[in-house]
C-alpha cells in the first residue's frame, strides 16, 4: 500500500504535519522551499544589496536555513549578500566545529567569561539564562562588526509555538505580542528575521535528511532550559494527537489582541552599554556585573529590585572610580575581586 | 540471514553509546518466543528489542510508554513511517529503520 504524492502521483516519502498531504521527495523540496520564499515575499524581508548574516549554530535549523537561503537567493534573485555568523559560548566540546568559514564571536572575548567559567561560578541552575542573554547580544555585536544590515535566525514554527505557550503561562504580555513577529528589533539594534517561522521542525529535519545536509547534534553538556523543556514536551504530545496544533498555536499568538489600556514595558536603550533593553540596565550588563562581583545569582529571576539597589550603589562607586582615572568599559572590565554583598 | 538495519541520527545515537548503525537479525527482533510462533514482527517489537538490548541510558528520552517519544522521527526505507503504518508496520528482511531526534538545539 505505497502512498502516492498528492501533486504528481510518484511514491510519497512524507506526510506533511501542517496539511496532512503526502508528497514525494522532489515535490517536498519544492513546496518546502516555496513556502519559505512566500514568507519572505509576504513580509518584504529583503531588498537588493542587503548584507545579511545568518546566525549559524551548525545545528539542524540554521544549517537548513543557510542552505535554503542560498538556493532561494540564487533562484529568485533577491540580490542579497549572505554571511555566516557563529557565537562560541565557551562550552567544552559544544562548538568544536564551526560551520563553513563564518565569523565566530567568542563569549570569553566579548565578556571576559566563557560559559565553562560561568558554570563554575553559578552551578547548573540558571546557567541557561546567562548563555541565552550573552549569546543573543554576542550575535548582535558580531553582526555589527561584519557590517551587515540584518540577522537571520533559524527559529521554526515549533520554537515559536513553544514560546507562545511559555509567555502565556508566564503572563508576559509584552513578549507574547512580540514573539510571533517575523522581524524584531528593527527600531533599536539590527533587525532580526525568522524566515523559517512557518516551517515545522519535522519538515526541517526531513529536509536535512533527504538533502543529506550534515549538521551538529551534540547536546550541551550543561542542563537544558527546564521551562522550555516542559513547553516542548507538552507541544510534542499535542502534535502527536493533532499535528496542525503547532501552526494553530502560532496563528493564535499572532492574532492576540491586547487592549490599548494595558501598560507595556517600553523598549529603550541600556544606560550602560547602549544595547536595546526594556529596563534601565540591560540583562547582559546585570548578569555580567553579578559575575564580576562574585555574586552571579544576584541577577537571576525575581530579584530585580535588589539588583537596582545594588546598581545604584555601584554606579556611584563607578563615577568615583572614573574620576580617579579608571576608564574601563563595563563590558571589557577584567574580573574584579568579589565585593561584599550590598543590601 | 535476514536482517534489519537500524540507524540513529540527530542526537538519538547519544542514548545508544554513540552507535550510529546496528544490524539486527530479524529473528532476534521478536525474542525467543516470537520466532517459534512465526509471528509477524512490527516496529513495536523492534522498539522493545532496542530497549532490552541496546538502549544504554535514559530510556525515557527514546520511549514514552511502549511507543516512540514524540519528537523522534522514524524513517523506514527512506519513507516517513506515518505513511507506512507507523508502529504497526510489518518488518521485512533488509529493511532500514532510521530514528532521528528533532529534540536537539538548532
Amino acid at each position: 500500500m505505497p502512498a502516492l504524492c498528492r501533486r504528481c502521483s510518484a511514491r510519497a516519502i512524507l506526510k506533511r504535519p501542517k496539511t496532512g498531504d503526502t508528497l514525494c521527495k522532489e515535490c517536498f523540496f519544492e513546496v518546502f522551499e516555496l513556502e519559505i520564499h512566500q514568507t519572505i515575499l509576504d513580509s518584504k524581508l529583503f531588498r537588493p544589496g542587503l548584507r545579511v548574516a545568518i546566525g549559524a549554530s551548525g545545528g539542524k535549523d540554521s544549517t537548513v536555513l543557510a542552505h535554503v537561503m542560498k538556493v532561494l537567493n540564487e533562484r529568485y534573485k533577491y540580490g542579497i549578500d549572505l554571511f555566516l555568523l557563529s557565537v562560541d559560548e565557551g562550552i567544552t566540546g559544544y562548538r568544536g566545529r564551526f560551520p563553513g568559514n563564518g565569523q565566530a564571536e567568542r563569549n570569553s572575548d566579548l565578556y571576559g567569561w566563557s560559559m565553562d567559567e560561568i558554570v563554575k561560578q553559578i552551578g547548573l541552575k540558571n546557567n541557561c539564562t546567562f548563555c541565552g542573554v550573552f549569546r543573543r547580544q554576542a550575535l548582535d555585536r558580531g553582526a555589527m562588526q561584519m557590517d551587515v544590515n540584518m540577522i537571520l535566525t533559524g527559529h521554526n514554527a515549533d520554537d515559536i509555538a513553544e514560546t507562545v505557550i511559555m509567555n502565556l503561562l508566564r503572563g508576559d504580555i509584552a513578549r507574547l505580542t512580540r514573539c510571533t513577529a517575523i522581524i524584531t528589533g528593527a527600531e533599536g539594534t539590527l533587525p532580526r528575521a525568522k524566515p523559517l517561522k512557518y516551517a515545522y521542525e519535522k519538515e526541517i529535519v526531513m529536509y536535512a535528511y533527504f538533502k543529506k545536509l550534515d549538521y551538529f547534534s551534540t547536546e550541551c553538556i550543561y542542563s537544558p532550559n527546564a521551562y522550555r523543556g516542559y513547553a516542548r514536551t507538552f507541544l510534542k504530545d499535542l502534535e502527536s494527537i493533532r499535528p496542525r496544533c503547532i501552526i494553530d498555536i502560532l496563528h493564535s499568538g499572532e492574532n492576540f489582541a491586547v487592549k490599548s489600556s494595558v501598560k507595556m514595558a517600553v523598549q529603550g536603550l541600556c544606560s550602560r552599554c547602549g544595547f536595546i533593553s526594556s529596563q534601565e540596565v540591560c540583562k547582559a550588563c546585570i548578569l555580567l556585573d553579578g559575575l564580576n562581583r562574585g555574586l552571579p545569582r544576584l541577577a537571576v529571576a525575581g530579584k530585580i529590585k535588589k539588583v537596582n539597589r545594588v546598581f545604584a550603589v555601584s554606579t556611584s562607586q563607578r563615577s568615583v572610580e572614573s574620576a580617579s582615572g579608571d576608564s574601563g568599559s563595563p563590558l571589557t572590565d577584567d574580573k574584579q575581586k568579589p565585593e561584599a554583598e550590598v543590601a | 540471514m535476514a536482517v534489519i538495519h537500524v540507524e540513529f541520527a540527530g542526537g538519538v545515537e547519544l542514548l545508544f553509546d554513540n552507535v550510529k548503525k546496528l544490524t539486527i537479525p530479524l529473528e532476534c527482533v521478536g525474542g525467543d518466543t516470537a520466532s517459534k510462533e512465526n509471528k509477524i514482527l512490527t516496529i513495536k517489537d523492534l522498539l522493545q528489542r532496542l530497549r532490552q538490548s541496546y538502549l544504554k541510558q535514559r530510556p525515557e528520552l527514546f520511549l514514552q510508554g511502549d511507543s516512540i517519544k514524540p519528537g523522534i522521527l522514524v524513517v523506514i526505507n527512506d519513507c516517513d513511517w506515518e505513511l507506512m503504518g507507523g508502529p504497526d508496520y510489518a518488518l521485512a528482511p533488509g529493511d532500514t529503520v532510521v530514528f532521528i531526534s528533532t529534540l536537539h538545539g538548532g
